[in-house]
């Protein structure tokens, strides 16, 4: 699977030859992965008792797993980071510092198309 | 007349005849007389001229009184000493610390408020003692039991703000409180937790109010007078039973202390024990002399094995309903079956309520809910008193041989005969950790109280090395006892200083207490 | 700049200059962007002037780092206020209650200093959540629980000094602490109970120490900033079991409490339960819903009837029991006996589980924290286009009679308030603390200025109302804190008296958390009387 995501990277990286954009790489995306997990799945995660997962899919979100989304950019994701929406508060700097907010985005942008 | 440190003779005389008008003449004690009934009758200073002894002693019957005697003690700068009952003999009894103060004694002031027996609880005043209680419970028939301590005569109040312990669930007196009135020291009358809220109902059902939840300081305190406490109770249960756990192997206290602390803390066991070592408690015969003697493990393994007394046992004590508490100690006895060797013995079984027959046989009572005096028997019929050494030690194997060990080794170094014998009984009166409650004889004999408050001062400073400190003691060794809590020099004693001198800028209340001095006093203890 | 009240822009420089050189200049946060963080962000004076709102804030990692700022906030007379976490969401967030405070934000402390799974306890920092904790237990595979509170996020710290609740036998998270370390207003450093004794060999396992208890008086306080904490954990049990328990009659939640109170107060049930009525549940367009809404509500005795013929119950309630399995299952025989005194009484077996679970997937709300499981499904309780809430929550007794006598007053509080509150209360009142009930209602917090204003007025008209009837609140949002102090008066306001005395004598600048459950520094102190 990581090898896959590597390759897909690569084939990319190869197709575009110069990127517009530094694209990030998997070590970044390995670590927005984990920020992820420590901060955005318990409400944003599968299964139940997940209230920002039921929150968008009751606002007719599909899918409303952010992790199975390919339509997230980085600015968005950082402004309801920073923000907040609805009944989701905002998150300061001592807890999810610009760097992992990066990282976070890197990892919510990987599959989306270029 | 005896006079409070740093008060003339008119100023005293003036002060007393205030308290006379504010309580009557007859409650204000001064002759020499009275005043020896408030000596402490068990005292390491006996026959020396350190032993603290009062002024005088003033008994108010209400908080107006208690209000106004505070009051008069600010004009005249008097120390007044406070006590409910005075009768935690063995932690200094209703003598002073400071010589000269004038003892409250709270004793008249001995309502019970209420009793309710659908959310169990009490509200007292600091007079009331364990029988009071029990008697106006049992007189009316609720469905409630109390938790007394060893002696049935403390009050309820005085016993929960020392801190001090009983024998069923509700074994921890200060937890069991909820909600206090307090008179501070300029008189002002203070209610805490809900019953800061006017007409609160809840008042005995949560304890924490709104804000900064203060019921703990004034306890082994003098920051203020306690006139009203409330306590949670005990539904009586359906029955107890008790089962017996004994190993074979002196290395077994590791595993046997381990699963007993996953018991209590679990809520499996929830009511108070002693794990011992029936090698100390065996009557002494050559074989075990010389057993000891050797201090040989294997020796005393064998010679346990032979006689079939067991290395180690810890009785587990159950209270609840009769098919829970037989489930509880067959959890138990599962638990403990890991230990290679191990024994188990049915121990009593009641069911409640005990008729007059039953009780008239069971010699101490206290477990299950019904105050007595028989710990007094504890030094003997010829006994002349006794105080305590009461460390705080972890709940686990290492920790209670290591005690074991240190303290005994502190008579060694003193030269004391006590020494070969010395068991030191460790005891779960409070949630997580073990008290170790040691006996110290006092005695009608200066040189013995001399050697033994050396031999004390010496093991709290021993204690304290190891990293163990005492949650009580006697009055004469409050100083020693707070100077070893001095974590970065001293901050909490320096806290407590901070509160003492801006709730009580003139140090009228139990000066000394718990090694609290206010400011005009502490200089000169440094 | 946004400043602190009396304090001069040129003093505020110099102290934020300070802060940088003592935590590290990127652990000051001064800019509008980085303050806008530490906002509620379910503010109550949404879009309003009068929202507190902070000039800054500092987040160290050490207690040496905490210190300095103490100090330095003393030089400077600034006033700080701290957060743990800032998760209390629905009490406040991570916003001050003065504006212009600057916000001491400990979550960079979050290490965990020991967890024993011999004798059940931790030791942390504030800036650890129960999400945190949890982890490394499992990570560790340690034998203990914890006991979170409904949203995961939060501080062990944060929660136990606001006295927050949970649903496990150690749920009543301030009585579930074990020794503090203190930073005291002046920068001087305090640990309480053992904690006390250098190399105290029992901090965690034995609360009170020698003299005078303290923590107490760190709790829902401004008299210190804790920068350690110890927690009495649950060893973990083999079973977790619920029996529900069903009575068909209205007055039948008179017994019906009155044995829950005797099961509790026994150490039977240890865990939260609340008391509910199957009939406040109802669906859009059924039977249920059609009744409630005749004209001048169903009588009891229709809903009496309607509740036999769909065999629902009239009031239920699931007890939790937490143990090995013979005994849980002694205890729901034993709690089944005691309620078959109540005819017509229905019994039915609720959920079981295993202990260690196969698959730590979470269970809905409860549950899941029930087993000491953090999760942040609370969140879903509401509606999910909620843009917030506030929490109302007073304090009742164990009774039938405080029960009923509450519903019908809040009730009648709410419709004069012109609230539709749908279910009266959010769990129905719950058993979170021993020996009473806590009643949590929720109060919508709307990006709209007109409903909040309104609102704000109702929360303290109930407040009033609550007090007349003997009931306080636990705890409350910093909106409203001034308002609940206000109710605790005995003898004219001595607790607040004495509260003031000792704030003044620890805190004499006034610089720890200004107006914290309406204790306010003398210098404050006039404008607010």
């Amino acid at each position: 699977m990581k090898n896959a995501r590597a390759f897909l990277l690569l084939l990319c990286g190869l197709t575009l030859a110069a990127p517009a954009f530094a694209a990030p790489d998997d070590s970044q995306i390995d670590r927005g992965h984990k920020v992820y997990d420590k901060w955005c799945f318990p409400c944003h995660g599968t299964g139940v008792g997940k209230p920002g997962t039921a929150s968008l899919a009751a606002r007719g979100q599909k899918p409303a797993v952010l992790e199975e989304r390919t339509d997230l950019t980085a600015p968005t994701i950082k402004t309801f980071v920073r923000h907040g929406v609805l009944f989701m508060p905002t998150f300061r700097k001592t807890e999810i510092s610009d760097a992992d907010l990066d990282a976070i985005a890197a990892y919510l942008t990987r599959n989306n198309k270029p | 007349m005896r006079v409070p440190p740093g008060v003339s003779p008119g100023d005293f005389a003036a002060a007393l005849k205030r308290f006379e008008e504010a309580v009557g003449k007859e409650w204000v004690f001064t002759s020499d007389e009275d005043i020896d009934t408030y000596r402490d009758s068990y005292s390491p200073f006996w026959h020396e001229n350190e032993e603290p002894i009062p002024s005088a002693a003033v008994a108010p019957d209400g908080v107006e009184q208690v209000q106004k005697i505070a009051r008069i003690a600010n004009t005249y700068k008097i120390p007044l000493w406070t006590i409910s009952t005075g009768k935690n003999l063995g932690y200094g009894g209703s003598a002073p610390l400071l010589g000269g103060s004038v003892v409250l004694d709270l004793k008249r002031m001995n309502r019970i408020l209420e009793v309710n027996d659908k959310n169990h609880y009490a509200l007292v005043e600091p007079g009331v003692s364990y029988f009071d209680l029990y008697h106006y419970v049992q007189e009316k028939g609720l469905n409630v039991w109390i938790d007394p301590p060893d002696p049935g005569w403390g009050s309820l109040v005085g016993n929960a703000l020392e801190r001090g312990g009983g024998y069923t669930p509700m074994r921890d007196h200060f937890d069991a409180h909820c909600g206090m009135e307090v008179v501070l020291a300029n008189g002002e009358v203070v209610r805490t937790g809900m019953g800061a809220l006017p007409n609160s109902k809840t008042w005995q059902q949560y304890k924490y109010g709104f804000g900064p939840y203060v019921d703990g300081i004034f306890s082994q305190s003098n920051l203020g007078i306690v006139t009203k406490m409330g306590f949670w109770l005990y539904p009586p249960p359906e029955a107890y039973l008790s089962g017996n756990v004994v190993v074979s192997k002196h290395d077994d206290l590791f595993a046997l202390v381990e699963i007993f602390a996953n018991l209590m803390n679990s809520g499996m066991v929830q009511a108070t024990t002693t794990v011992v070592s029936p090698l100390a408690f065996a009557r002494p015969d050559a074989e075990l002399a010389a057993a000891r003697a050797s201090g040989s493990t294997r020796d005393l393994e064998q010679y346990a094995a032979r006689k079939n007394i067991g290395y180690w046992s810890v009785s587990l004590p159950f209270y609840g309903p009769a098919k829970v508490v037989a489930a509880q100690w067959e959890h138990a006895k599962e638990k403990f079956s890991v230990i290679l060797g191990v024994k188990f013995q049915d121990g009593a079984s009641y069911r409640f309520p005990l008729d007059a027959d039953q009780l008239a046989k069971i010699t101490n009572p206290v477990p299950f809910g019904v105050p007595s005096l028989q710990t007094f028997s504890i030094g003997g019929p010829r006994s002349q008193g006794h105080m305590w050494f009461s460390p705080i030690i972890p709940m686990t194997g290492e920790a209670v041989l290591e005690a074991q060990e240190v303290f005994a080794q502190v008579y060694r170094d003193l030269g004391s005969s006590n020494s070969a014998s010395a068991a030191f009984p460790v005891w779960n009166f409070f949630a997580r950790a073990f008290v170790i409650i040691y006996f110290f004889p006092i005695e009608h004999d200066v040189e013995k109280n001399k050697r033994n408050r050396e031999i004390f001062r010496r093991l709290v400073k021993t204690s304290a090395e190891r990293g163990w400190g005492e949650y009580r003691t006697h009055t004469a060794f409050m100083g020693d006892i707070m100077d070893a809590y001095s974590f970065n020099n001293h901050a909490l004693l320096r806290l407590h200083e901070t509160m003492k001198d801006a709730l009580d800028p003139n140090g009228i209340l139990s000066p000394g207490k718990n090694g609290i001095w206010p400011k005009g006093l502490r200089k000169a203890k440094a | 700049m946004r400043l602190p009240p009396g304090v001069s822009s040129k003093d505020f420089s110099g102290a934020l200059k300070e802060f940088g050189e003592a935590v590290g200049k990127q652990w000051v946060f001064s800019s509008e962007e980085d303050t806008d963080l530490y906002r509620d962000p379910y503010s109550p004076f949404w879009h309003e002037d009068e929202e507190p709102i902070p000039s800054a804030a500092v987040a160290p990692n050490s207690v040496e780092e905490v210190q300095k700022v103490v100090r330095i906030a003393n030089t400077y007379k600034i006033p700080l206020w701290t957060v743990s976490t800032g998760k209390n969401l629905g009490y406040g967030g991570a916003a001050p209650l003065l504006g212009g405070s600057v916000v001491l934000d400990l979550k960079r402390m979050d290490r965990i200093l020991e967890v024993n799974d011999k004798n059940h306890y931790a030791l942390v920092e504030p800036g650890v959540s129960y999400f945190d904790l949890y982890r490394y237990i499992q990570e560790k595979g340690l034998k203990v629980w914890i006991d979170p509170a409904d949203p995961g996020w939060g501080s062990l710290i944060g929660n136990a000094l606001d006295r927050g609740g949970g649903r496990t036998p150690m749920r009543d998270h301030f009585a579930a602490a074990c020794g503090m370390e203190v930073v005291l207003p002046n920068g001087e450093l305090v640990r309480t109970g053992m904690g006390a004794l250098p190399g105290s060999k029992t901090w965690q396992q034995y609360k009170y120490g020698f003299g005078p208890y303290v923590d107490g008086m760190f709790s829902q306080s401004s008299l210190g900033v804790i920068t350690k904490m110890g927690f009495w954990l649950f060893p973990e049990p083999e079973l977790y079991l619920t029996g529900s328990v069903t009575v068909p009659k209205h007055d039948d939640l008179i017994p019906m409490i009155a044995t829950l109170a005797y099961l509790m107060n026994s150490g039977i049930v240890t865990g939260t339960t609340s008391v509910t009525s199957p009939l406040n549940f109802a669906r859009p367009g059924s039977e249920l819903a059609a009744l409630r809404a005749k004209p001048g509500g169903p009588s009891t005795q229709e809903l009496e009837q309607y509740a036999e013929k769909n065999n629902v119950g009239y009031w239920s309630v699931d007890l939790p029991f937490y143990g090995p399995a013979k005994v849980v299952a002694a205890q729901w025989e034993h709690a089944k006996e005691r309620y078959s005194a109540i005819p017509g009484a229905k019994f039915r077996d609720g959920v079981s589980r295993r202990f260690p679970l196969e698959s730590s997937e979470p269970q809905p709300f409860p549950y899941s924290v029930a087993v000491g499981i953090p999760d942040l499904s609370v969140f879903g309780v509401g509606a999910a286009r909620s843009e917030g809430h506030v929490w109302f929550s007073p304090i009742i007794p164990m009774t039938g009679e405080a029960v009923l006598e509450a519903q019908q007053v809040f009730t009648q509080a709410y419709v004069e308030a012109g609230l539709a509150m749908g279910p009266m209360f959010f769990l129905g009142p719950a058993s979170n603390y021993p020996r009473c009930f806590l009643v949590l209602f929720g109060f919508p917090i709307e990006h709209d200025i007109e409903k909040n204003r309104k609102n704000r007025e109702s929360f303290k008209r109930i407040v009033r109302v609550a007090a007349e009837h003997g009931w306080g609140e636990y705890r409350t949002h910093t909106a409203f804190m001034e308002a609940v102090s206000d109710t605790y008066s005995f003898n004219n306001h001595a607790l607040r008296r004495f509260h003031e005395t000792v704030k003044d004598a620890v805190d004499p600048n006034g610089i720890l958390s200004p107006g914290k459950c309406g204790i306010w520094p003398k210098h404050m102190r006039k404008a607010t009387a």
